[in-house]
């Protein structure tokens, strides 16, 4: 194999593996580090540089960072399941223990440039191209149809997982930039929107319409049949504050999750949520199942809904066929009716929750904005320019619903390329991360960040007693990791960002890496294709996913083989070696984001 | 030395051999020797080589003189059974140990200076005994705690960090243990376990007193140019004369023809080891040969490394006292206090 060209940004980026996960690339192992050092202002800093919103996400992320943690493949109980450090949990922490101190922190914007940006929707992507552009001294302009910002965060998140005070502190941040909010103010045409004279558009509209269900009796029940993400809002404002008894939920994602343990809060005694597929390959996260679960809400799997039952307009029921899920040989699921006769629920109300659409129907078609057969924009998935070079389109409203931290990936990719637009440099030239290495050697054993691997497993987050949880809509259910708590499951992080460089021009092949290595990941041997290597490791190397680290030739015309996939990052490799060939670097990356730095020329005026 | 200890934490794929150990469990405390030891190598190629034969570990006893080499017992084993002795005396107690209780396996682990200096008599007579042990020598041609004199087995023209050139002639343990007797002797390489690891094994399922060698560079203060123990120079002048895999007798029946070069030696477990040589001209079943073989390369200037001489059917001591067959600790009071006309039988008969 070729020795690793350990150059290329991405190589120590994929190895901290949370970060890689991350759509905004938040430096997880740096601001856990600053949690256990009790540093909450800078480790919220570090979240709010990176994903805008630390204590909105550290309730609600869709966290893929978790299922990435290496944590979940070392340790020693868990191979069936995994438990990765509580990233998300430990995000909120920074979020709830912050000082008065962080105002002082957070950046004053550059002097104004004269540019004027307009955010359709104040949602988290439109929110998040707001603060990047508005710190370079951007005039920007947010237009919301509700009277609160937030979006997606204010209307369909429901108050027990998220309070209002979170969300009005965070966009508070935002709005204090400068940022010029209109509340209430809902663009119903894109035509006139530019004839107004933007420099730039950014459409962070979200996709606002939840899917409907055109079954039998949908028409004459409809007074008790409510779409999920519009009924969610209603209540989220207080025009829904009861529902009736017997609630079915249809509907397998997240935003069911939301609607059955609403539902349970509003006063219904029997929620229960149905879904057609099969119960592993629903939507929801694994953690909002489990909480759905916790409070009692049963989830039906295999069943097809067939019709709505009134008597006379009133609801009493729904039919469902039930199916059992079969397999061709290329893996295709289709879902096959059991034979069995349809079974019947009864129930009061019905709340949708299969899926949303996006809808445009501001945009007028001879506005300039081309849309494909799905009726989303056309965009550049990386610039997110539409075919009015200057609109851009970010969010759920860009390629369709996804989740929070996605959209925040968007703003500010968008925010670089309103940036460089503005600047008249080309958008498709996206600047590259800014990397640095930096050794974190203090003494002849000591490093600057703690490298013994705690062996707690998964602390859990206390909850709220179910009586007072269940009572209100809008008692928060968790309530965030104490102190002691945090501390302890920040230990459990195993600083992967904290890197083993290896330097072949040092090493004596002594060995003693090898024979220190707690996960068995180093091995000096003969040079070989890399799945030649794989089979004749010091131990098993199944995850091909994980690059191997070869460095050499060595003296002996062998190289070092490192299997990235379960190293505790302990450095116990760079204590033993005699030479320092091997040392202990902490990897920092910094994305780019729209100023000086993203730009060719970085004093360069406006176009 | 780490700052910290090894983390429980191993990776997934770790398995537990016949007698229900993984090879981690198999690690002592966490070592306190300069980073690079050689002889960190060779502990952890004693905990592959125990944890590959299904040795339980309350049944070895490690025992060890003074030096860098006779700490290391704490840092391997760890649930083993051990006594760091005087300087030199390793032998003399693990001579008494195993004819108290012959029943556990015997690791002598020594180094240089006390195996070839303050212990050289003592080294010279458990191995003319027969003691059945594990003798390893962590030889690295200097003394590392006293900030590195010469050893008595510094090469003759051998230059020390400073400069300094050793004047003297080097006692070579290999020549001595061949011409004391001992039934296996082998030399090998901390930097080298792929070869390491077989010796050891080899030397483990021995039935006599098995002596190994291994040159263990000293990374602080003989690993530099001009010494004779450094990785680089050991490794250019490294010359294997065999190479040992064990293959158990059943399955052996069913090999294809061996190629003429491989030597089959049944191991006292009824497993058979098959030696490969790797010079023609050699026999290591032949003491004088493999003295003679031995004697020759060194005074080419190589190191001759692996199984260097075995001899099959060896005994050991119990074997010449005819002791009894049973640890001492086993026997009951009839037994240890067989009563006065047993005392008056023994007594006339000296009289």
């Amino acid at each position: 194999m070729r020795p690793t060209d350990v150059s290329d940004p991405d190589y120590y980026h994929r190895v901290v593996d949370c970060q890689w996960a991350c759509p905004a690339h938040t430096p997880v192992p740096e601001y856990i580090r600053l949690i256990a050092q009790g540093r909450f202002d800078d480790a919220y800093m570090v979240n709010w540089v990176s994903n805008v919103f630390p204590g909105v996400l550290g309730r609600t992320c869709d966290r893929p960072c978790e299922p990435a943690c290496r944590r979940g493949r070392v340790e020693e109980e868990n191979l069936a399941k995994p438990e990765p450090v509580a990233i998300c949990r430990l995000k909120r922490v920074t979020a709830d223990y912050k000082s008065d101190e962080l105002r002082a922190m957070i950046p004053r914007p550059a002097a104004p440039n004269g540019k004027r940006v307009a955010c359709v929707g104040a949602g988290p992507a439109s929110l998040t191209v707001a603060r990047d552009l508005a710190l370079q001294g951007y005039a920007v302009t947010v237009f919301d149809g509700e009277k609160k910002a937030g979006g997606f965060i204010r209307t369909q998140i429901p108050r027990f997982r998220l309070p209002d005070s979170v969300i009005d502190e965070e966009i508070g941040f935002i709005i204090g930039l400068g940022v010029d909010f209109r509340a209430g103010t809902r663009i119903d045409s894109m035509k006139s929107l530019l004839a107004e004279d933007w420099d730039a558009v950014f459409v962070g509209s979200g996709a606002p319409r939840g899917r409907d269900l055109v079954l039998e009796g949908r028409q004459e029940a409809a007074a008790d049949i409510h779409i999920g993400i519009d009924w969610l809002a209603s209540v989220s404002f207080g025009h829904v504050t009861s529902v009736k008894k017997r609630v079915i939920v249809l509907g397998g994602g997240n935003t069911a999750m939301d609607c059955c343990r609403s539902a349970r809060r509003l006063g219904a005694d029997d929620v229960k949520v149905i879904v057609r597929s099969g119960f592993e390959e629903m939507k929801a996260s694994p953690w909002e199942k489990e909480d759905a679960q916790h409070e009692g809400i049963p989830i039906i799997n295999y069943h097809v809904p067939r019709a709505f039952l009134h008597d006379n307009g009133r609801l009493v029921g729904m039919s469902f066929q039930i199916v059992r899920a079969v397999y061709d040989d290329k893996g295709r699921r289709s879902l096959v009716p059991t034979g069995e006769p349809d079974a019947i629920f009864d129930c009061d109300e019905v709340l949708i929750a299969v899926g949303q659409e996006n809808a445009f129907p501001w945009i007028e078609p001879d506005a300039g904005i081309a849309f494909d057969k799905w009726g989303l924009p056309e965009l550049d998935a990386r610039t997110l320019q539409t075919t009015i070079p200057r609109v851009f389109f970010g969010g759920d409203a860009a390629f369709g619903p996804k989740n929070i931290i996605t959209a925040v990936a968007h703003g500010h990719e968008a925010a670089v390329s309103i940036d460089r637009f503005l600047h008249g440099e080309d958008v498709t030239q996206r600047p590259p991360a800014h990397v640095n290495l930096a050794s974190q050697k203090m003494g002849i054993h000591e490093w600057s960040y703690d490298n013994a691997p705690s062996n707690d497993a998964r602390h859990k987050v206390p909850w709220a007693k179910a009586e007072a949880a269940l009572a209100s809509i809008k008692v928060e259910v968790e309530l965030g990791f104490d102190l002691k708590a945090a501390f302890q499951e920040a230990q459990r992080c195993l600083n992967c960002d904290v890197q083993t460089v290896f330097n072949p021009k040092l090493c004596i092949e002594c060995d003693s890496c090898v024979d220190i290595c707690p996960t068995d990941c180093i091995t000096f041997t003969e040079d070989g294709e890399e799945e030649d290597l794989r089979g004749r490791l010091n131990a098993p190397s199944p995850n091909q996913e994980q690059a191997l680290l070869v460095g050499g030739p060595l003296k002996t015309a062998r190289v070092m083989i490192k299997d990235e996939d379960v190293c505790l990052h302990c450095g116990l490799c760079a204590e033993r070696c005699p030479t320092g060939a091997w040392d202990m670097q902490k990897f920092l990356l910094v994305t780019a984001k729209a100023g000086p730095t993203c730009r060719d020329r970085k004093q360069g005026a406006l176009a | 030395m780490t700052y910290i200890a090894k983390p429980r934490l191993h990776h997934p794929s770790l398995v537990a051999n016949k007698v229900g150990y993984t090879r981690r469990d198999y690690e002592g405390k966490v070592s306190t020797l300069c980073a690079g030891c050689g002889h960190d190598s060779i502990s952890a190629a004693i905990v592959q080589a125990c944890w590959q034969l299904d040795i339980e570990p309350h049944k070895v006893a490690k025992l060890s003189g003074i030096g860098c080499s006779s700490k290391t017992p704490d840092y391997f084993l760890g649930a083993s059974h051990g006594f760091n002795t005087v300087h030199g005396r390793m032998p003399s107690v693990l001579t008494g140990a195993s004819l108290a209780n012959r029943e556990l396996l015997y690791l002598g682990v020594s180094g240089d200076g006390d195996s070839a200096s303050i212990g050289l008599g003592q080294f010279a007579h458990a191995i003319r005994r027969g003691v059945r042990m594990v003798y390893i020598v962590e030889n690295n041609g200097v003394y590392g705690l006293t900030k590195g004199q010469f050893s008595a087995t510094a090469d003759r023209g051998s230059t020390a960090k400073k400069g300094a050139v050793n004047h003297d002639a080097p006692i070579d343990l290999v020549g001595m243990a061949l011409l004391m007797g001992a039934t296996y002797v082998a030399r090998g390489f901390s930097g080298d376990k792929g070869q390491l690891v077989p010796l050891i094994e080899g030397a483990i399922r021995h039935g006599g007193a098995a002596v190994i060698d291994v040159v263990s560079p000293c990374v602080t203060f003989n690993n530099h140019a001009g010494s004779t123990k450094s990785f680089d120079y050991v490794r250019e002048h490294n010359e294997a004369v065999s190479r040992i895999d064990f293959i158990d007798l059943a399955r052996e029946l069913k090999a294809s023809p061996e190629p003429d070069e491989v030597i089959r030696v049944p191991q006292p477990d009824g497993t058979m080891m098959r030696l490969r040589k790797l010079h023609a001209d050699y026999d290591p079943t032949d003491r004088r040969s493999a003295m003679n073989h031995v004697q020759a390369l060194q005074a080419a200037g190589e190191i001759p490394t692996g199984l260097l001489y075995v001899e099959a059917e060896a005994t050991d001591l119990h074997a010449a006292l005819n002791t009894t067959r049973l640890p001492l600790n086993r026997l009951g009071e009839d037994a240890l206090c067989p009563g006065p006309e047993v005392l008056e039988r023994l007594n006339s008969a000296l009289r």
